[in-house]
């Protein structure tokens, strides 16, 4: 099979930093420009620019697009105000997990949702064949370039006043007209800087050129990780609910959205697996699709820069979720122990 | 910090990346530069037991970077002496020198004509350069 890979508008300038390329949801993305454990440091002690353009952005729009969207997503629309963000998911009937996103309230029925890369075309699908009247459903994805600067100085480097973590305004950055948004994925302070698509390479230049380290995806991964934000395709998916994977908080069960009456019963009745975090307790790096020595599979996993242990999230059965309890990794053949650990796997010390 | 590109030519080349100094009837293998660079910084070594034996073209243990695990593959065969603990303890060693202190282990060499199936270092940089 041939497919033509699709490139973000910044693509030459990855590859003018010598950037790694590999193939990501459809996109030639960057997975490392100098390594994976340096970049990861820059965002854990200074700062790390991550292009990710190849993100969906999807508008929402109309009289009754808020209530549309309390229909659709997880979390409670209605708490939002103009500026506000909220991470939410939205689910299928069965409470699977079709997509996790972060919906952004622009204005009185104004909204735009930021979606997984490789969700763009089952999120937006979803939406559309649901749209009601008086509601506009839009991708808008191929307008806009988007770019994450995260970590302890970034918005010093940036020169950006502090913000509240999930609120939103648009600014200016070295003359750019950016969206300014307080959210990301690295368990850092940090932005998210939204542009019109012809002027991503010149918003890009701007950060580097403001000394922000650049970042691929291999570090996207590895600090995601270690601050146990889960990633769709591995740890949750149209076939993994919300409870079982510890996203509650993200689901308010007392409104009513597509899964919401599953979702009761999951939590009523108390999942049978849930997906935990846990640390290596010997030199071992656990892998996405690894077995558990009485049930239970790795769903994603790495080496933490920061501990420099082999770290991950799995699905284990309910009575194996408690902190500290011990799991037998099968790792290629060999059985490996590990520790079930409290959220995050790696947490600051402040 | 990640050594420059090199293939000494006092080494022997496997195509599948790794390397071997032969010293009388022992040997040191690694893995190159090459292959080193394409896995990325190395976390983990899972190294074999001295005494036990190592096969030519077979896996005689793993390397794993964050992203990959790596097959370690024998350019010869032979009997292992010594597993690089340095390398076991701080994995990197091999990203930072892979033919001197990243070396992963010693052997003593079972059938050392198989020495002549192996490529010189001009041989091997242009397997890399087909790579």
């Amino acid at each position: 099979m041939e497919a033509t890979l699709l490139r973000t508008p910044i693509y030459e300038r990855h590859v003018a930093l010598g950037a790694r390329m590999v193939p990501f949801a459809g996109y030639e993305m960057p997975v490392q420009y100098e390594g994976v454990i340096p970049e990861h440091k820059a965002v854990r002690t200074d700062a790390g620019a991550f292009d990710v353009s190849h993100m969906g952005e999807i508008h929402v729009d109309g009289p009754t697009a808020q209530e549309f969207l309390q229909a659709m997503l997880s979390n409670d629309v209605d708490r939002l105000a103009d500026g506000e963000a909220q991470y939410t998911l939205l689910t299928n009937e069965a409470g699977g997990i079709i997509d996790d996103l972060i919906v952004y309230r622009l204005g009185h029925g104004q909204f735009y949702l930021v979606v997984n890369a490789s969700n763009r075309t089952a999120v937006y699908g979803w939406l559309k064949e649901r749209e009601p009247r008086g509601c506009e459903v839009r991708d808008a994805s191929d307008e806009y370039g988007l770019v994450a600067v995260q970590g302890p100085r970034a918005l010093a480097r940036l020169g950006l006043p502090e913000a509240p973590a999930f609120t939103h305004a648009m600014s200016e950055l070295d003359g750019i007209e950016v969206m300014v948004a307080r959210t990301g994925y690295t368990g850092e302070d940090g932005v998210e800087l939204c542009c019109a698509e012809d002027d991503s390479v010149a918003l890009w230049d701007a950060i580097v050129e403001r000394g922000v380290t650049p970042c691929g995806l291999g570090a996207r991964d590895t600090l995601r990780l270690e601050v146990c934000y889960p990633l769709h395709g591995n740890d949750i998916t149209p076939k993994t609910d919300a409870i079982s994977a510890g996203l509650g908080w993200a689901c308010a069960l007392d409104t009513s959205f597509t899964g919401a009456d599953m979702l009761r019963r999951i939590k009523d009745e108390g999942p049978t697996r849930r997906l935990v975090p846990f640390v290596m307790e010997e030199r071992a790096v656990p892998r996405q699709g690894m077995t558990i020595e009485g049930g239970g599979e790795v769903t994603s996993g790495t080496h933490s820069p920061m501990l420099d242990q082999g770290i991950g999230l799995a699905y284990v059965p309910a009575a194996s979720a408690t902190p500290e309890t011990q799991l037998g990794i099968d790792v290629r053949g060999k059985p490996r122990r590990a520790r079930v650990v409290k959220k995050p796997i790696y947490r600051k010390e402040r | 910090m990640p050594a420059a590109e090199s293939y000494p030519d006092d080494l022997r080349y496997h195509p599948e990346h790794d390397w071997a100094r032969v010293d009388g009837d022992e040997a040191t293998l690694g893995i190159t530069w090459f292959a080193q660079d394409s896995l990325g910084e190395l976390v983990h070594y899972e190294a074999p037991e001295a005494g036990s034996t190592v096969t030519k073209d077979s896996s005689y243990g793993e390397v794993e970077s964050v992203k990959a695990v790596s097959d370690i593959v024998a350019p010869l065969s032979g009997e292992v002496l010594e597993a690089n603990a340095k390398v076991v303890g701080a994995p990197e060693t091999v990203n930072d020198d892979p033919y001197g202190e990243g070396w992963l282990i010693r052997i003593r060499m079972s059938d050392s004509s198989e020495l002549d199936a192996l490529m010189d270092a001009d041989a091997y940089r242009t397997h890399v350069a087909e790579s």
